[in-house]
């Protein structure tokens, strides 16, 4: 089980759309999902990532263009020969069998012989230390020990794609920080292909090996998770990815730097020299803005220590902005500090179509 | 200042009256609630159980005060033919009836579940079977069963001229008994299917779709997801129909009155026949109190069926 399956379980999405009537609501996805890869849909609620993981599962019609699972077409293939296996967001437990029948349902249904049935939970329950808990009720578990056997269900069917459809969002915080690293760790051991959908950006950045952001139906941009922090392709993903979110500040591009609504000039680095006198948008995240004492002023309106970090909310030229210090600020509100941006990772979009300049 | 203040404080004791003291007494105050649902519980239920029962052990008449008889009425029941046809009747009837009601029911339940155009009005239509009163909807099946003008009869031998002879649906003993028990499955199947509809309901969707990636089909899907999750809910409307069903009167009442020759009597109406237009009733209230025992079984039988089972309870998180 642990081996990972023979042959390849590469998932190809190829300009698929989906309409419901009229409404066009996933418009023309291509996504290559290597054998083995961690993939995880993010964006905001009605981007149409979980109406694409269940166009994968088969639980949703294609409209138009094509999924592959391996070799094989499966738009017409119904759910259960796809050889997959999903995780859904309130578990989908069947609440009046035990985590063992759970977990041996579909082996069940196909016939398997006891002996291997048996043989399977019981490894699935040992890798999810559920061991003590095969002869309970879902409903005399809690929201974690649930979300384990859900995944303990997936795992026993050993299928060529786990499918994950939001599956921490009904934890509570804690939990889900430790089902996140249980999760990551469970793919690195099993190896199988994972698709993974989720609105949390952290859940996204700490887990992929490759996010897509999605939003109103369309892939955004597509990438390791640095590459996307790094590089963000528009102003979409440019405010999605990152936790506090990049400061975006309007303005024109002059020679002299970035200069901003507000009329404050701020020192940017390297850009084409073509695009100077262009409206666009300056980012810099919080945590790239750094104290200086011949920065530009700016006037400190809430101060937040965390301990390891201490955020400011600062006001700049108009415009409030965020920043992520290390050090600790003894400073008050309404008291003005000196700052200026990290030149080597500001970033320029586009005022216009939002792409990266 | 302080201090001091605190230390000249004194406790104020309310001069409440008796009343009001009274009125804050909790058991006092549960008794006064409770006092008008009480009341009619007494007058309109215990009383009435009461006199029923005391009046199985008498030979009273109408119009004359009886005395007190022992079992003497159940031992006359006993060897009464008509009688014991009744309580055979009544368990037919409320075996038969309640099988073809769940069959159905349960089939209608199904299929007014899924995505069909004009769904709610197919579930309006559904309930108009029970919620026209009994005996209209009784003299429309009168109708449909007369010897000379039904119906189905017309339609048999007429139109489809599948038969030579018209039926005679209330004049044999067996075929009034089936077509008794047609008319009562009609009407109890609206509240068989949108009950166990309301069942169905509450199984999440998320389910079936797990179901079907573990590889159920169909009928596994039902046996092993649906039904399962039905069965609570079940076992509730199936106490209520058999108990319905057992104590069925006014659909026998208006469409046979007991008849052919006292082949269709059910127990209660029976009790009626002898009780009232029969002045005996003492012996009414005696075939009354026989229902007795076959209730008390139906409803510990919903007891342990609507006991919660064991993957009901639990710790609930959601």
């Amino acid at each position: 089980m642990e081996t990972g399956k023979d042959g390849m379980a590469s998932v190809q999405i190829a300009d698929v759309r989906k309409a419901y009537g009229s409404t066009q609501v996933i418009h023309g996805v291509d996504i290559d999902i290597d054998d083995g890869e961690f993939v995880i849909l993010v964006g905001p609620s009605g981007c149409g990532k979980s109406t694409l993981l269940r166009m994968i599962a088969g639980l949703e019609n294609i409209s138009g263009g094509e999924i592959r699972i391996g070799p094989r077409v499966v738009n017409d293939v119904p759910p259960k020969e796809r050889d997959i296996a999903m995780v859904f967001q309130n578990y989908a437990l069947y609440p009046h069998m035990t985590v063992a029948d759970n977990m041996a349902f579909s082996m069940k249904l196909r016939k398997a012989p006891k002996s291997e049935i048996d043989e399977r939970v019981s490894k699935a329950a040992q890798i999810l230390g559920l061991t003590n808990l095969l002869e309970r009720f879902p409903r005399q578990l809690s929201g974690g020990q649930r979300q384990r056997v859900a995944m303990g269900r997936a795992i026993v069917r050993d299928p060529q794609v786990f499918l994950f459809d939001e599956p921490l969002s009904n934890l509570d915080a804690k939990l889900r920080v430790q089902m996140r690293s249980e999760i990551k760790e469970l793919h690195q051991r099993l190896k199988t292909t994972t698709v993974y959908v989720t609105h949390d950006q952290i859940e996204a950045m700490t887990m992929a090996d490759k996010i897509v952001v999605m939003h109103d139906g369309i892939v955004e941009q597509m990438g390791a998770p640095l590459d996307l922090y790094d590089r963000p392709a528009n102003l979409f993903v440019a405010a999605f990815i990152g936790s506090p979110s990049m400061n975006l500040l309007k303005g024109t591009i002059t020679a002299a730097g970035f200069e901003t609504e507000g009329g404050t000039i701020w020192p940017i680095g390297s850009h084409p020299a073509d695009s100077n006198g262009k409206a666009a948008v300056f980012g810099i995240r919080p945590e790239h803005i750094k104290l200086d004492p011949n920065g530009l002023q700016a006037e400190v309106v809430v101060v937040e220590p965390m301990g390891s970090e201490t955020q400011v909310v600062v006001r700049c030229g108009g415009q409030n902005l965020t920043c992520v210090f290390r050090e600790r600020i003894t400073a008050k509100p309404g008291e003005t500090i000196r700052i200026t941006p990290d030149t080597a990772v500001t970033h320029l979009f586009d005022a216009a179509t939002g792409k990266r300049i | 200042m302080a201090v001091a203040a605190v230390e000249t404080r004194t406790a104020y004791k309310l001069d409440q009256s008796w009343l009001v003291r009274l009125f804050d007494y909790k058991p006092f105050l549960i008794f006064i609630c409770l006092l008008p649902a009480l009341g009619l519980l007494t007058v309109f239920l215990s009383y009435p159980l009461g006199l029923g029962i005391w009046l199985a052990f008498t030979d009273t008449r109408i119009g004359r005060a009886g005395s007190f008889i022992g079992l003497e009425n159940f031992e006359s029941l006993w060897h009464d033919r008509v009688f014991i046809t009744s309580v055979w009747n009544t368990l037919l009837y409320t075996g038969v009836a309640t099988l073809g009601k769940f069959a159905l029911g349960l089939w209608l339940a199904l299929l007014l579940n899924n995505h069909l155009p004009f769904k709610s009005m197919l579930r309006a239509i559904i309930l108009i079977p029970w919620i026209v009163p009994t005996v209209l909807s009784a003299i429309a099946f009168w109708w449909i069963y007369d010897p000379q003008f039904s119906i189905i009869s017309y339609v048999l031998v007429d139109v489809l001229g599948w038969r030579d002879t018209y039926i005679d649906f209330l004049g044999e003993p067996w075929n009034a008994r089936w077509s008794l028990i047609a008319a009562n499955i009609w009407r109890g199947i609206p509240f068989v299917a949108i009950s166990l509809l309301a069942g169905l309901q509450t199984i999440s969707p998320s389910l079936y779709e797990a179901a079907m990636l573990d590889g159920a089909n169909a009928w596994q899907r039902f046996r092993h997801v649906t039904f399962p999750m039905l069965m609570p809910i079940l076992a509730v409307v199936l106490t209520f129909s058999v108990l319905f069903t057992f104590t069925d009167f006014q659909l026998v009442y208006a469409i046979t009155r007991g008849g052919p020759v006292n082949s269709t009597h059910l127990m209660a109406t029976l009790a009626f026949q002898r009780g009232i237009p029969g002045g005996q009733l003492g012996e009414g209230a005696a075939i009354a109190v026989a229902m007795i025992p076959f209730l008390v079984m139906a409803t510990l039988f919903s007891y342990y069926g609507l006991s919660r089972r064991k993957w009901q309870q639990g710790e609930d998180n959601d």
